[in-house]
């Protein structure tokens, strides 16, 4: 409650969000066919084949990588009392078979949930029914699979 | 090469990667859009800074939209394009193919525990070995799905 409430935590996630969403624009990640010429290698040998969605994924990687190199060495963030570390580990059964629906989902569609919410700035037809989808099917998912405590950390979980 | 974009897709992906950093040391959040999504429903504890990363994630793409409209995302004056149509092959209405989609990246992505951010970006650059294998699933399978539904 504390410390979600505070003013430059809630403005920290403010302009990460628009970082983020000026991100997809730039990188052209908003057009579901951008993304889509990416996944299909079929194209490869005729030449039609387009690689820009690894060098978004590289250029993010590595200031994240930067990023999280420099947190290890901080016992917390600057505005909370801890990381939120995954505390999941094991490779599962769930993951697995999680990550597989969503890749159907996003070849089906070349848009994952970063993308369509950005959308949202655009309109573009149809997208409040894939919206709308994606907000039923992770409630669907957190029945199937409770997972609300994956961001509790052991002990000590900051009180929100 | 189909248009290959190499410069604005570094760029952009740099942006991303500042605003997940800037997140991580910032608030100690992962930025993972579907965890962030997932868990504006209940039983979530922290619902306001989720509604605002959201909000300012959508008026950050179209903020870009003004300043840099000529980038050319698929669609006319600076919009990008369309969603997608159904194959025709499959005969399948397109608003009930986009739902479907929907559906799985929802389903997916809440048992899975992370999408193309929250895994791709946040989970490698951590080394995660879930990560690893949720990417490599992820790309693999819709790899394999545009090469069946032939939908470009």
């Amino acid at each position: 409650m504390a410390i979600s409430l505070k003013l430059p935590y809630l403005a920290t996630a403010a302009l990460s969000g628009l970082l983020f969403g000026a991100g997809l624009y730039v990188s052209q990640m908003v057009n579901p066919l951008k993304v889509l010429r990416f996944l299909d290698f079929g194209a490869i040998p005729s030449g039609g084949w387009d690689p820009s969605l690894a060098f978004v994924m590289g250029g993010g990687l590595v200031v994240m990588f930067l990023a999280i190199r420099f947190g290890r060495r901080r016992d917390a963030p600057l505005f909370d009392t801890s990381f939120h570390e995954p505390v999941f580990s094991k490779v599962d059964r769930p993951l697995v078979i999680g990550a597989a629906l969503f890749g159907i989902g996003w070849g089906m569609s070349g848009i994952c949930p970063g993308p369509a919410i950005a959308l949202i700035a655009f309109l573009p037809n149809n997208l409040w029914i894939y919206l709308v989808a994606m907000f039923i099917g992770s409630y669907l998912g957190s029945l199937v699979m409770p997972s609300e405590g994956r961001e509790r950390l052991p002990a000590a979980a900051p009180a929100e | 090469m189909d248009a290959f974009t190499p410069v604005p897709a570094l760029i952009g992906g740099g942006l991303i990667g500042l605003a997940s950093a800037l997140l991580w040391l910032g608030n100690g959040r992962i930025a993972g859009i579907s965890g962030i999504f997932g868990q504006l429903l209940p039983p979530a504890r922290t619902v306001v800074w989720r509604g605002v990363f959201l909000v300012a994630l959508i008026a950050g793409a179209l903020a870009a939209a003004y300043l840099v409209p000529g980038l050319g995302v698929g669609g006319p004056a600076g919009k990008p394009a369309a969603l997608v149509s159904a194959p025709a092959w499959t005969a399948i209405p397109t608003p009930v193919w986009l739902a479907v989609a929907g559906l799985l990246t929802g389903i997916g992505t809440k048992i899975g525990n992370g999408c193309t951010s929250g895994h791709g970006i946040c989970g490698l650059a951590r080394l995660s070995v879930r990560s690893l294998v949720a990417v490599a699933v992820f790309f693999g399978v819709a790899i394999v799905t545009v090469a069946v539904t032939r939908i470009v």
